[in-house]
């Protein structure tokens, strides 16, 4: 336990100093408040008046997409950075077991991650001062849980890419395929099929978010379904460092 | 403390090690030489608990370096060959990171101390990635001895060093190894020779002799050896040499001057010294000549592969 939160520690502090996270985290907040002012304006010029009310969905449904496009940047050098190092020698020979050390290195990835949507939240703010009545709390804390779980598998499987490939270029396209696939791809034969393709649905990475978590449903499908993934991608990332030894 | 028995690694079809036994006691400095691929960062590398072996066993401190692998590591401090560390942190912050993976208490002062041993404390607050080649191999050290553990395993701790810093190093090496198992490997002989209390020689993965300093200088010796120089041009002196009983090689070194071997116990300098002045040569230099520990490695391990050449 204390193993990993040294590692996350550490890892945290690198990204805080490390050009590609303020990159990430810069445009991503860009791209955010463009969304939103162009949301706003549009919703102003409207001759209808409020048509339909704004929700924060305006802010987390983009987050959501951002986070896939820019958690591969992020996961990337986790473990392939001290394969090139060659500070895994360092690590595979300290009193950490490898599982620490894999969890360690999400940890801190996710805990940047956090950071990163704390500072987003203001724009439901800001939307909740523009609106009358203010936002959809619930809306908001479902929609923000969502992203959050997506986080936390999006990093798992970068995590495990690196760990697996060793090799940053690789892992960051290897992670942004994937995830691509996983988001867009395993869930089109539910639209296909004229019958049985909500299994494909189901383990779609965003028909529980789209469909539960950004409509204010906090389903325990979804999050029993993000957490297996997560943790699915952690023992994935592990043994891969198991297999490294083995080499 | 660390025990070793038919250890053999094989990456893919090459077999690193082969088969090694050896065991160093508690307080013992226990030289590892042997030249480049001879298996010595193959060997360590199990020992740490980085790789596993394919087959044999290992103990350190008791503990399976396999099955007890955590608590191998907890006892062991470890400079790797390539001395890996994180160019990006400060020389504190990276101790400091290593510490609190070792769950020191006072993990601040005990880097501070450690940076104080190996002379490093003023470079305490630069980055790794400006320190030179030695900063760096002393950072390294400084991680090894962070928990002052019971067995250090240091990949050729001084390569790369000035004399200068290799001095130091070696003086730091021969205090912490005054009361802890010290396992280092090197190619550097005389290194071997001052620092170890006993010496493994190691050939394509196969150990090829232990000893003490001492006695593989004695034990090895084989023949005597001898150096003569005279006062002009030796011509034909080689030849008279040569048929003197006990001689066993003649060597004519420079136009002035020879080498030769002779029986062991048979001392055969009076009656060369006899031979020069009948020959009316000046006699200038007469003196035997130790086999140096390079001339026996070299002499080891060019036997081993020539054994090795006739078996295939
Ligand atoms: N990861 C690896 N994959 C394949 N072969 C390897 C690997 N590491 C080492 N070897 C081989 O194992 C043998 C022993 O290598 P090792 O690094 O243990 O030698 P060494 O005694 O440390 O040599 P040096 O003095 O050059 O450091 C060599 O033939 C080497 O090529
Ligand atoms: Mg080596």
């Amino acid at each position: 336990m204390r193993n990993i939160w040294t590692i996350a520690k550490r890892e945290l502090k690198q990204y805080f100093t490390s050009p590609v996270a303020y990159i990430v985290a810069f445009l991503i907040l860009l791209i955010l408040g463009i969304i939103f002012v162009l949301n706003m304006t549009a919703l102003n010029s409207s001759p209808f008046g409020y048509q339909s009310a704004p929700d924060v969905r305006m802010v987390i449904s983009p987050l959501a997409f951002l986070f896939l496009l820019a958690t591969p940047a992020l996961t990337m050098r986790l473990v392939a950075e001290e394969v090139r190092m060659g500070t895994m020698e360092l690590m595979m020979t300290a009193p950490v077991r490898d599982h620490e050390f894999i969890i360690g290195k999400w940890l801190g990835a996710f805990l940047f991650i956090l950071a990163l949507v704390a500072v987003t939240l203001v724009y439901p703010f800001m939307l909740n001062q523009l609106i009358t009545p203010g936002i959809d709390q619930m809306l908001m804390l479902s929609g923000y849980l969502g992203v959050i779980l997506l986080a936390a598998v999006f990093l798992s499987i970068g995590v495990s890419f690196s760990a697996i490939f060793g090799n940053q270029i690789v892992a960051f396209f290897g992670t942004l395929v994937f995830l691509i696939i996983m988001w867009w791809l395993v869930g089109a034969p539910a639209n296909i099929l004229p019958s049985g393709g909500e299994i494909f649905s189901y383990i779609d990475l965003n028909s529980h978010f789209y469909n539960e978590f950004a409509n204010g449903i906090i389903s325990l499908g979804g999050l029993v379904y993000y957490l297996s993934l997560t943790l699915a991608g952690l023992i994935i990332g592990t043994t891969a460092v198991e297999m490294r030894r083995w080499k | 403390m660390i025990q070793v028995s038919d250890l053999t690694k094989t990456y893919g079809l090459r077999k690193a090690i082969d088969g090694l036994n050896f065991e160093a006691r508690q307080g013992e400095i226990l030289g590892f030489l042997g030249p480049n691929g001879a298996g010595k960062t193959t060997t360590m590398r199990i020992l740490t608990g980085y790789m596993p072996p394919s087959s044999g066993a290992a103990t350190i401190a008791g503990f399976d370096v396999v099955n007890d692998s955590i608590e191998v590591r907890k006892r062991v401090g470890y400079l790797p060959e390539t001395v890996p560390l994180y160019t990006d942190m400060t020389v504190f912050d990276y101790l400091k990171f290593m510490a609190d993976l070792r769950h020191l208490p006072q993990a601040s002062s005990t880097v501070n101390e450690t940076l104080e041993m190996v002379g490093l404390l003023d470079r305490a607050d630069g980055f790794i990635g400006n320190l030179s080649k030695g900063m760096r191999q002393r950072v390294g050290l400084a991680q090894a001895l962070l928990h002052r553990p019971e067995v250090l395993i240091l990949d050729e701790p001084t390569i790369g060093l000035d004399p200068a810093q290799i001095i130091e190093v070696r003086n730091v090496i021969r205090e912490v190894g005054r009361e802890r198992t010290v396992l280092l490997s090197t190619h550097i002989l005389p290194e071997a020779q001052q620092l170890c209390d006993r010496i493994l020689i190691i050939n394509k993965g196969k150990i090829v002799v232990e000893d003490t300093p001492d006695n593989l200088q004695a034990r090895l010796s084989g023949a005597e050896h001898a150096h003569l120089k005279v006062g002009s041009g030796a011509t034909g002196l080689a030849e008279k040499i040569a048929k003197i009983k006990g001689v066993k090689a003649v060597n004519q070194v420079e136009a002035d001057s020879l080498e030769f071997d002779y029986e062991p116990g048979q001392d055969v300098r009076p009656e060369v010294a006899r031979l020069v002045i009948q020959s009316n040569l000046d006699l200038l230099e007469l003196r035997a000549i130790n086999l140096s520990l390079e001339e026996i490695f070299l002499q080891l391990t060019r036997e081993e592969s020539g054994a090795a050449k006739k078996v295939e």
